[in-house]
């Protein structure tokens, strides 16, 4: 009796030691699920960009309804962070420390993600796609296990210059900004962009804050400076403001608008498609309220998602694009780990991105990364309003290597 | 020059905005004695329930009325409701019911609404009026009338009529107040209706500007605040008057003082705000309150 | 009165528990728990203000922002080892926040929170124009310091001690200001100024001085939340901020030491809680928690116990078969 007891010690100890490697070893895997963590502000000041929280899990449903990925389910967990970096940094624990997911996806907005950065690559957990336009997470030798996702912004402000310096030598420019890092980020990638040119061509910077009922007062200087082309760094609500007041007192510069604001529904037909006419942005996905895309597959495959998997969700808010788009590269880089889903591998994996292609994105734009290269969607097209719809002219635009 | 008068002119705009939230805020507060954190919410709830109105095909002024009156009705009932209970807890206490209803108010707007910003409709033409070189907006204009004559209809209610005495009684004096036969706690719920069926215009004049979220109102209740405090808690017209000098007075230190700009508006606010404190504490045009020993 | 052994038994059980939950607790729970400790210390210093001074404050977010800003730029910029950047901190907001309350003496009430209001709403905006030393929007990262001297802590563990010792520490130093002459001094001042006045009370003196005292506390405070959370930025210390910690202080207790960890329990979990019922509309079920919370115990938690301790002290003390209470 003893000895048969202490033999099957034995066996269940040498099983143990044997057998393959603990849950552990790949945090947030088990046999039928991955977890995902994110991190979103569904209240506070930027509770608007929450649907966007909302979105990825939509579309991890749609996956998981399909299959899921090589036999595993999404476990999507998604805490709230009120914009807040001190609650963001304990939110961000949460999921590594208590919900020990695989990887974090899209966290939102610059702060916060700012807070969060140093402690996930000493943590060494993938911290893909952040859902900011800031320039710095493209930073591999420092921050190798953080990676951005859409084109930043001062990539955005340099292809503006470049197309100011060639078509207005002579431009008077004029500048409003947000004043945060958002709006600093366009400001200086429009100033790199002149260059030297810079302190002679811009004649006005106007900032304002996102408390400010309206901007009235910084349009009004701005066409007194005498500025004939205005750059606009401006959040929708006041997007709409600036179109709608410049075009009110009569001043008509070449009206370059940030891409945060480009969205037709949101903007332009509330500011007046009249008044919108002539504005000029740099897009890299398709804008959902065009109606050049009405017929176009891939749109259409996002409105059937919308209506059945994010019904709550508006059929004319880009955000719900922007994670649609987001969640299919993340999708495909779950899938790209085969059986290993370490961190490790999810990170080598989301590093190793070649020509892939998703339907919201403009046609011939490619997501590609590599071990040096951190910048997912680089590419941009310089488009015009016509009074209906954006018209994109000129070729594919690459991000200026520094 | 034109520029200096086109800054007065939106600097009034902007601060017809300001002085019709600060005429609701005084409202409350000349019938309750408490400041309610929640009457932005209050505002901004309203203008969703008349933007549901406008939605299901009821034309403008139908649907501005209608509010009004369901606006009337809300207040009174959470008065009645919330603040009843603790209607003899210390001040502190009240206060924080209020901000726990400004925090329901805003997550139950996001939740139902959702946080996309919405266009709302203005009743007034969209094209500007233009006098030489200076534009004027029409719904700027119309929505400073509004506000104009809301408070006119507000003088009349309070000095003319009973209730309005009545109100004003119960607010001075409440002990007394209950001796003369007046029902205090109905008159601080009335008060209530009143302040959030001013607030509920306050809402419907702003939305065209900022454009209906339920963030929409945190910004502008701030200025309230500096509005209502540089003209007087005690005078609703000194509210609306405060609201037009600190509309003019930031736009022109945004243009006119570099060092400043745009950048610091709010330490601006903060500035008139403890200027006019330290000096005039009762406000421009309020009457100094004194308390026997 | 429930007897001071009383007060010394529950605090001694209750520094029991603290000192022995690191030991049972992961780092991310040690790290909520020291988020607990600061707030703590916060609401103290509003509550010397608010509640026992009776001058209302919101916007003590823009001490615990000095207090912060402060750390944060001396480490960032000189170097300063962590430790003495916490005393610093509560010495620039004890002058800072003196300096406030000379121009607040003139103004009472309703006044007074405006007036605190405003200067919450400014700071973010302050703290980004000095973009030179405060990093503007993009704020300053620091890094989390280790356990120093040798000890076998990792850094979470040891900010969890930091915090629970400087938090017992201001207790202490509370607890004896209010107890003695200043604190009745105090008291006196908010119950009747001028009766204060007449009986030789400095009131301007004094209600400076409170000012500057509590606004040292939450700068402590903050400094301890700028080397916990490693990072400061504008949009850690917006108006929020200041409304959360009156909040905290009424619901914990105004007028009560004790209430401030109450306080400072609340805010920090029920927001979680709320997210926990409910995804869709969170911070409408904290509203309510708020409101039901107000109605249940109107003076605070600290307050319904004080309440219920002395009714069970009276009941006891009745003798057996009487009813109606004794004639006081």
């Amino acid at each position: 009796m003893r000895k048969s007891l202490l033999l099957a010690l034995l066996a269940a100890f040498g099983l143990a030691v044997t057998s393959g490697p603990t849950v552990a070893q790949t945090p947030g895997v088990t046999a039928t699920e991955i977890k995902i963590g994110n991190t979103n502000p569904y209240s506070g000041p930027a509770s608007a960009y929450g649907t966007i929280g909302k979105s990825l899990g939509a579309y991890f449903k749609k996956v998981n309804d399909e299959g899921g990925i090589n036999g595993r389910k999404i476990n999507y967990i998604s805490y709230d962070d009120s914009y807040s970096p001190p609650k963001a940094v304990e939110m961000v624990r949460k999921l590594v420390e208590q919900d020990e997911v695989a990887a974090l996806f899209q966290t939102l907005g610059t702060p916060t993600n700012t807070a969060i950065q140093k402690y996930v690559n000493q943590q060494k957990v993938p911290h893909l796609f952040v859902a900011t336009g800031a320039t710095k997470w493209n930073d591999p030798k420092n921050f190798p296990w953080t990676m951005g996702w859409q084109p930043n912004y001062q990539t955005e402000g340099r292809v503006y210059a470049a197309y100011i310096m060639k078509n207005f030598p002579d431009a008077k420019i004029g500048i409003l900004y947000q004043n945060d890092d958002y709006g600093k980020d366009y400001r200086k990638g429009l100033h790199d962009g002149l260059g030297e040119a810079a302190k002679k061509m811009i004649v006005m910077e106007q900032t304002y804050e996102v408390t400010d009922p309206t901007i009235d007062s910084q349009i009004v200087n701005l066409k007194n400076s005498g500025a004939n082309v205005f750059f606009n760094v401006t959040i929708p609500k006041f997007a709409v403001q600036a179109i709608k007041k410049a075009h009110d007192i009569g001043w008509k510069p070449a009206h370059f608008l940030n891409n945060v604001s480009s969205s037709l529904a949101t903007v332009l037909k509330p500011a007046g498609l009249e008044a919108s006419k002539g504005l000029i942005t740099a897009l890299y996905m398709k804008e959902i309220t065009d109606p050049q895309w009405k017929n176009d597959k891939g749109f259409q495959d996002w409105v059937t998602w919308m209506k059945k998997y994010y019904p709550e969700g508006a059929l004319d808010d880009q955000s719900n694009a922007f994670g649609y788009t987001a969640a299919q590269a993340m999708t495909q880089v779950l899938k790209q780990c085969g059986s290993d889903l370490s961190r490790e591998n999810i990170m080598k994996q989301a590093a190793n991105l070649k020509n892939v292609e998703f339907p919201l994105l403009l046609p011939g734009i490619k997501v590609n990364t590599s071990p040096t290269d951190h910048a997912p969607i680089e590419q941009e097209q310089l488009a015009k309003f016509d009074g209906e719809r954006w018209v994109l002219f000129g070729e594919l635009l690459e991000a200026v290597k520094k | 020059m034109d520029t200096l008068i086109q800054q007065i002119v939106s600097g009034l705009a902007t601060g017809g905005i300001y002085g019709s939230v600060a005429l609701a805020l005084v409202m409350i507060y000349q019938a309750t004695e408490v400041v309610n954190y929640a009457q932005g919410e209050m505002a901004m709830f309203s203008t969703y329930l008349a933007w549901t109105l406008l939605n299901a095909g009821l034309p403008y002024w139908v649907a501005f009325f209608a509010t009004l009156a369901i606006a009337f009705v809300g207040g009174l009932v959470l008065e009645r409701i919330l603040i009843r209970p603790v209607e003899n807890a210390p001040v502190l206490t009240i206060v924080i019911v209020c901000i726990g209803l400004l925090v329901i108010l805003n997550s139950v707007a996001g939740w139902v609404y959702s946080y996309i910003q919405k266009p709302f409709p203005s009743p007034f033409p969209s094209k500007p009026i233009q006098v030489g070189n200076i534009y004027f907006g029409a719904h700027d204009i119309g929505a400073l009338g509004v506000t104009l004559v809301v408070l006119a209809c507000l003088y009349v209610f309070f000095r003319f009529t009973t209730l309005g005495l009545a109100m004003r009684a119960a607010a001075q004096n409440p002990v007394s107040s209950r001796l003369c036969g007046i029902r205090v706690g109905w008159m601080l719920a009335v008060g209530w209706g009143l302040a959030a069926l001013v607030g509920a215009v306050a809402g419907m004049m702003v939305a065209p500007i900022v454009f209906l979220d339920p963030n929409m109102m945190a910004g502008i209740l701030i200025y309230a605040f500096a509005s209502a405090t540089l003209g007087g808690f005690t005078s609703p017209g000194g509210a609306v008057l405060g609201g037009l000098i600190v509309g003019v007075i930031e736009n022109l230190v945004g243009t006119y003082v570099s060092f400043i700009g745009t950048e610091l508006k709010l330490t601006v606010a903060l500035a008139m705000i403890l200027i006019v404190l330290v000096f005039r504490p009762s406000g421009l045009f309020g009457r100094a309150v004194v308390h026997r020993v | 009165m429930p007897p001071r052994s009383w007060t010394f038994t529950v605090a001694g059980i209750g520094l029991a528990v603290a000192l022995a939950l690191p030991f049972f607790l992961s780092n991310f729970r040690l790290f909520q728990f020291s988020q607990v400790y600061i707030y703590a210390m916060a609401l103290l210093g509003l509550n010397i203000l608010t509640g026992y001074n009776g001058q209302i404050s919101l916007g003590h977010g823009a001490f615990y922002a000095v207090g912060a800003y402060t750390t944060a730029i001396m480490i960032d910029q000189w170097n300063v080892p962590y430790g003495w950047t916490i005393p610093v901190a509560g010495l620039v907001c004890l002058v800072v926040g003196f300096l406030f309350g000379i121009p607040a003496l003139r103004l009472e009430g309703l006044y007074l929170a405006l007036a605190t209001f405003a200067l919450a709403l400014a700071v973010p905006q302050i703290l980004k124009y000095f973009e030179h030393w405060t990093g503007g929007s993009q704020g300053i990262v620091l890094s989390k310091p280790k356990a120093p001297w040798g000890l076998k802590l990792n850094p979470d563990q040891w900010l969890y001690f930091l915090c629970l010792g400087l938090l017992v520490l201001s207790f202490i130093l509370a607890s004896n200001l209010l107890r003695g002459r200043t604190g009745r001094a105090i008291v006196a001042i908010r119950d009747n100024p001028i009766a204060a006045q007449s009986m030789g009370v400095n009131t301007a003196l004094y209600k400076s001085l409170t000012f500057g005292v509590s606004a040292a506390y939450t700068g402590v405070a903050g400094a301890l939340s700028a080397v916990t959370v490693a990072y400061v930025a504008p949009d850690s210390f917006d108006v929020f901020r200041s409304i959360t910690f009156l909040v905290g202080i009424v619901i914990g207790g105004l007028a009560s030491v004790s209430g401030a960890i109450f306080g400072a329990l609340f805010i920090q979990f029920v927001p979680n809680w709320a997210m926990d019922i409910s995804k869709a509309a969170p911070w409408a079920i904290y509203g309510v928690f708020l409101i039901g919370f107000m109605y249940a115990m109107p003076r605070g938690i600290a307050g319904s116990i004080r309440l219920a301790t002395v009714r069970w002290l009276r009941r006891r003390a009745e003798p057996r078969g009487s009813s109606g209470g004794s004639p006081r």
